[in-house]
């Protein structure tokens, strides 16, 4: 058996060979098909693991509750003015709800700051220490404000990255620089390590700490006095998360006075329902590319159906000459079978390569991450068989259910 | 008795028309004979060596090889009769085109999952066998019509079947190629024992032959033996 696959396999290559256009014009179909699987594989999981790490970097097993009621859609009404959301709502939540390990709040806007002759329009969050704990930030020098910085509304900053690159020149040490927000001097204290792009894209290192206490009465002024831009709080265990969640809106309705039947006046997200936000957008783009795969691959293998039925007919006398030797139907099955197998895996190899090099090519030229794994290139392979034995079982049974001696007489 | 024919019919349908190719033939050959079949074109030789080499069935009738009813076996053990049992040489010769003489002879190895080494040695003894050592990577295209009938020899003798079927071998080729054939057939008879069943239109390939068989409109209408120093003299013919 191993020698009649061999020559067979042989035979089909050069059968294949003495018509080159034709087996590679066959071929294109699988081809752009094996290449967009092998495309959107490496491209779906590339984004699916950038989300993930994203995701990580809000911290761990965190819920973000922000004010302003919700719109169909998830998008936020009333953004920014409103004063739905305060420290005491932080503060009691947690003292309400034990699954709550933490909880911290924050307050931002985008405004000038100032060192020495440079300056640069970047994002200043007034905190409470709590938050840099719940979003796991750590230092490359210095190191986080205290509890009684925030009793003291002390004018105090921690740096992110790009804002360290914007406002200090290479090699200058931050920490223990004094710069200016909003014309009010703040010391440097603290260098934050770089996290990247948020789950929503944003750049997570345009960012400067102070404490809320010092951003409320020196830079932000005390119209709304307390509310805050999002509460944020962190259980122990993943699965806390939901029942978390429910806790929070009971104890939020219940202290703004919402009653039943009116809608919430804040927002409440987990750290997964917002990486799968961010999923259902890559799965877009994967969808579109498994489009393109189906149809390619579809096409391509009515193309090996099409060629195969062909070369039934041309090599009719050749399958009653080889009956009329001894060859049984599934010997004259087999060789067609292999033949279309012969095509369609010449096509997926050449697929695989497309789509690698379309793969890097994505990343290079839109900037999404793509990752190759074995197993993609494994499911292609699979996938190109599939393909040839599904198309060319048609072809191969009709040779293979010849009558040889009108198989013999064929014109 | 090696082959026993009772009572054979074959009818072709062509939509209202009726061709009766075979009506009511019989015929029985033992083992080791030479049997040469003639006759009008058309009275049905050809439709007789299909039904013989297993190629075709008879519509009425009883053919049976070796004491094996052919007429109930399924269309793989009619194969594994034609690998094994039967060799059958074409008037066209019947090659795989564009395939080396080598691989053609091999062919009825190649079914039987022979390893390759086993095939290469059989299919080259089997070449050398009828003179054709040293064109094994020949392919039909780069043979004269003689070389090429001689492949479609080698390839229906290495398997080493009992009956060599030969429907018109000769018909495509010259006189002096047609005598190489016929050496060829009558070594293996004589030398081998092989049963040789021979359809042609001419009397002196007919006379390679031990026993001649008639048939008109689908029966036979002579059979006689002509061993007895029937056969031309090398010199002459
Ligand atoms: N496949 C076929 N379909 C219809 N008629 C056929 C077929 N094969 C042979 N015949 C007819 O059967 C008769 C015998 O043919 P054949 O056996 O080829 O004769 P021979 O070989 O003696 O010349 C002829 O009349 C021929 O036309
Ligand atoms: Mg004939």
């Amino acid at each position: 058996m191993p020698a009649f696959i061999l020559l067979t396999v042989w035979t089909a290559v050069r059968v294949l060979g003495r018509n080159r256009l034709r087996a590679g014009l066959t071929m294109l179909g699988i081809v752009i098909g094996v290449g967009a699987v092998i495309a959107m594989v490496s491209i779906g999981e590339g984004a699916k693991a950038a989300v993930a790490q994203r995701v990580a970097s809000m911290g761990t097993n965190v819920i973000i509750i922000f004010p302003g009621a919700m719109t169909t859609g998830g998008v936020r009404s009333g953004q920014g003015g409103a004063v739905t959301l305060t420290v005491s709502d932080a503060l009691d939540l947690k003292k309400r709800i034990p699954l709550l390990h933490e909880t911290g709040w924050g307050k931002r806007d985008v405004m000038q700051i100032v060192n020495g002759n440079k300056n640069w329009n970047g994002t200043v969050n007034g905190v409470s220490p709590s938050y840099l704990t719940i979003r796991d930030w750590s230092f490359t020098s210095g190191g986080a404000f205290t509890q009684q910085d925030m009793d003291t509304a002390a004018s105090v900053a921690l740096v992110g990255q790009t804002t360290v690159d914007n406002l200090f020149d290479a090699g200058e040490e931050p920490v223990g620089s004094v710069i200016r927000i909003k014309n009010m001097p703040f010391r440097v204290i603290g260098v934050l390590a770089p996290k990247g792009q948020s789950a929503q894209g944003s750049d997570q290192d345009d960012i400067i700490f102070i404490p809320f206490t010092a951003a409320e009465r020196k830079i932000f002024g005390t119209q709304f006095l307390g509310s805050v831009g999002a509460v944020f709080a962190s259980t122990e265990r993943q699965e806390d998360l939901a029942p978390a969640v429910e806790q929070i809106r009971e104890v939020l309705r219940l202290r703004h006075r919402l009653q039943p039947g009116q809608e919430d006046d804040f927002m409440v997200r987990t750290q997964v329902d917002i990486g799968k936000v961010q999923e259902g957008a890559s799965e877009t783009m994967t969808l579109m590319l498994f489009t393109i795969a189906s149809i390619s691959l579809l096409v391509g293998g009515i193309g090996i159906m099409n060629i195969l039925l062909v070369s039934v007919t041309e090599r009719t006398r050749e399958i009653g000459v080889r009956m009329a030797v001894g060859a049984k139907r599934r010997h004259i099955m087999a060789q067609f079978l292999i033949e279309a197998t012969t095509i369609s895996l010449l096509g997926g190899c050449l697929g695989i390569v497309l789509g690698v090099v379309g793969a890097r090519v994505t990343s290079v030229i839109a900037g999404w991450p793509t990752i190759i794994s074995p197993d993609t290139v494994v499911t292609a392979f699979a996938f190109s068989v599939a393909v040839g034995l599904f198309f060319g079982l048609y072809p191969a049974n009709k040779a293979a259910r010849l009558n040889p001696i009108d198989a013999l007489r064929y014109e | 008795m090696l082959i026993e024919c009772q009572d054979l019919w074959k009818i072709y349908r062509l939509g209202d028309v009726e061709v009766q190719a075979l009506r009511g033939l019989n015929l029985s050959i033992e083992q080791g004979e030479f049997v040469a079949i003639m006759g009008a074109s058309g009275s049905g030789k050809s439709t007789l060596m299909n039904i013989l080499g297993c190629l075709d069935q008879p519509t009425r009738g009883r053919y049976s090889l070796n004491g094996v009813d052919v007429a109930g076996l399924r269309s793989d053990q009619l194969a594994e009769i034609r690998n094994g049992q039967i060799g059958f040489v074409f008037q066209s010769f019947n090659l795989i085109p564009r395939t080396s003489a080598l691989e053609n002879a091999q062919l009825p190895l190649f079914y039987r999952g022979m390893s390759l080494r086993e095939q290469r040695a059989m299919a080259t003894s089997a070449l050398s066998r009828v003179g054709l050592q040293g064109r094994e990577g020949h392919y039909p295209t780069q043979l004269s019509g003689g070389q090429q009938q001689r492949v479609a020899i080698a390839r229906a003798l290495v398997a080493g079947p009992s009956l060599l079927l030969a429907d018109e071998p000769t018909g495509n080729l010259d006189t002096e190629s047609s005598r190489e054939i016929m050496a060829i057939l009558d070594a293996l008879n004589k030398e081998q024992g092989m049963t040789i069943i021979l359809v042609t239109h001419e009397t002196d390939i007919a006379a390679y032959a031990d026993r001649e068989i008639v048939i008109k409109d689908g029966r036979v209408l002579l059979d006689r033996n002509t061993q007895a120093g029937a056969r031309p003299s090398p010199s002459g013919a």
